[in-house]
């Protein structure tokens, strides 16, 4: 039998007595409400944000002298099927200023709208189109929401844990349009 | 008299497709232009032709499969590859990588940064139309590959490292020949600036071109030397050392104005400094073991990561996340440095003419193995 899938990373809260670094508490201090965890794992400081605070606290880390992360080295996600905000986005920062680096973390369920920072970082943008594409996070306010890695008209989104890895193969043949609920059904007709 | 020719003849912008199939595009990139005349009004970049889903693809491998994955991101700069996503692996497992290894992983990075810039400086030329820098490039490059050839077997996709270390040690000479090579390559470096540094059509053809100040770079998130061409001294190597960088004497060459003709300057610059790391890698080279203590199933503990190092062509950065229980990563993802860098092609090509554009798709080096993975 194989193990059930695991419902979320651990996101492990920093070991006590460790002094949380002014880049980190500035944040909670600043805008009350924005944190609602902070972890910190092998070096790197990573805080969990609300994603209705999510655009504010971006700008106030870009703008904050303390803080002062003008670049954005990665925007991506990861993918939790069975928790109810399955998708974690992930933005990876860097202060070129301060050479310090954190991550900022934000929760949403399928379809919940996550505010789109390309205006903050414009290098954002490609990353949240990517983060649509292959996820299909609803990332809204993006100046250019369309596909970037994946053909127009493909139907799913490849990087989800509930997408095959074999891909939709001679199915997409046969119907391109929605191969995705005829596989399931085939699957549901074989049980029977 | 532009009054009379504009109601004589219709304007009209004009779009044209540029690639896939192009041979300056360095691979599938595809870039539709908007025209108006020759000048370039706007302009949209399309990639994915080359997605192989190696992201997704690593998800199902075990931890050691994946490090010949990430040989085929960067097919120019494989060795690279293999480090950061090794080193990221060892970051979350809490490994540490014996002095020696980290000796030789730094000598290895540094020839294959000189086997890419080969690489890139060759058809960046050509590009432009300076076909022999070409034919030149190619020869240096050549050693290169011997030298992986002899160390690792292989001679572009070199699955040369492995989680805790390396898989064998050097071969005897080895080391010997990577100091003739630097003999060699310094000199030729030389002779590349001879050919093109003070040449009039290169300098034409490269100065105020695709001009990104220092703020704008930051902001569209360039890294790696098109960065440094804007006079950012942003380097991982020297702000957050790994392998045995910290132990490297070693300068981050920047340039002013931030034109193709600096990011050219500094890539050239890196020749040297390269060339410098790798005498004092292999001279200081110390004796040891050459892989840690590794498991022999390697599982890491549950938990994520994000470590970047610097490729030749920018931050290539690795975010995993382990779940502890199963043999391979839960989330693997690229940061990929061509891929963030590209992105400023738009900004960068506009307003230019058609042939700058082949110019500039050249001055940010993209290799489309990484950049659609």
């Amino acid at each position: 039998m194989k193990p059930a899938p695991p419902s979320g990373p651990t996101d492990p809260a920093p070991p006590a007595g460790m002094a949380v670094p002014a880049f980190v508490s500035a944040i909670e201090a600043a805008i009350p409400g924005s944190v609602t965890q902070v972890s910190y794992y092998v070096g790197d400081w990573a805080v969990i944000v609300p994603a209705d605070k999510l655009l504010e606290v971006a700008r106030f880390l870009r703008d904050s002298r303390e803080t002062a992360f003008d670049f954005c080295s990665d925007v991506t996600a990861s993918d939790w099927p069975p928790r109810p905000q399955r998708f974690d986005v992930v933005y990876c920062l860097y202060s070129t200023k301060h050479h310090h680096r954190i991550r900022l973390k934000v929760r949403a369920a399928d379809g919940e709208a996550v505010p789109s920072v390309s205006g903050i970082w414009p290098a954002a943008n490609w990353l949240e189109r990517e983060v649509y594409d292959l996820f299909g996070v609803n990332i809204t306010g993006h100046p250019d929401r369309r596909r970037i890695l994946m053909p127009e008209d493909w139907q799913g989104f490849p990087q989800r844990k509930d997408y095959p890895l074999e891909g939709p193969g001679e199915l997409l043949m046969e119907n391109p349009l929605d191969w995705l609920r005829l596989k399931q059904a085939r699957e549901e007709s074989e049980i029977e | 008299m532009t009054t009379h020719t504009g109601q004589m003849f219709d304007t009209e912008e004009l779009v044209i497709n540029m690639g896939p199939q192009h041979p300056s595009t360095h691979g599938v990139l595809r870039v539709v232009l908007r025209l108006d005349g020759e000048k370039v009004v706007s302009s949209d970049v399309v990639i994915g032709y080359l997605h192989r889903g190696i992201e997704k693809l690593s998800e199902n491998r075990n931890w050691t499969q994946i490090i010949l994955l990430t040989d085929r991101m960067d097919y120019v700069a494989a060795a690279t590859n293999n480090v950061g996503y090794c080193q990221t692996v060892e970051k979350l497992m809490q490994i540490e990588v014996p002095r020696r290894a980290r000796y030789i992983r730094t000598a290895i990075c540094e020839l294959q940064r000189i086997a890419s810039h080969c690489l890139w400086l060759g058809t960046h030329a050509m590009d432009i139309g300076a076909m022999t820098v070409f034919l030149y490039a190619f020869r240096e490059r050549e050693l290169i590959l011997d030298l992986f050839e002899e160390y690792c077997g292989a001679r572009l996709t070199y699955n040369s490292m492995r989680i805790g270390g390396l898989p064998l040690d050097i071969p005897v000479g080895w080391d010997r020949k990577v100091l003739e090579f630097c003999t060699i390559m310094s000199e030729k470096v030389d002779e590349y600036e001879e050919l093109l540094t003070h040449n009039r059509i290169w300098l034409e053809r490269t100065r105020g071109i695709g001009v990104i100040t220092a703020e704008q770079a930051i902001a569209i998130g360039l890294s790696g030397p098109p960065l440094r061409g804007s006079g950012v001294p942003r380097d991982i190597r020297k702000d957050e050392p790994y392998a045995a960088y910290d132990e490297m004497k070693f300068d981050v060459p920047v340039g002013t104005s931030g034109d193709t003709y600096d990011r050219y300057l500094v890539r050239l610059e890196e020749f040297r400094q390269s060339i410098r790391i790798i005498r004092q890698a292999i001279q200081g080279l110390p004796e040891g073991p050459i892989v840690g203590k590794v498991p022999r199933l390697i599982k890491p503990p549950a938990g994520e990561t994000y470590h970047a190092i610097e490729s030749p062509k920018g931050e290539i950065g690795y975010f995993i996340v382990s779940d502890g229980k199963s043999t391979n990563p839960y989330r693997f993802r690229v940061r990929p440095p061509s891929f963030c860098n590209l992105q400023a092609l738009p900004q960068l090509i506009k307003g230019h003419l058609v042939a700058d554009v082949v110019a500039l798709i050249g001055s940010i080096d993209v290799v489309l193995g990484e950049v659609d993975r």
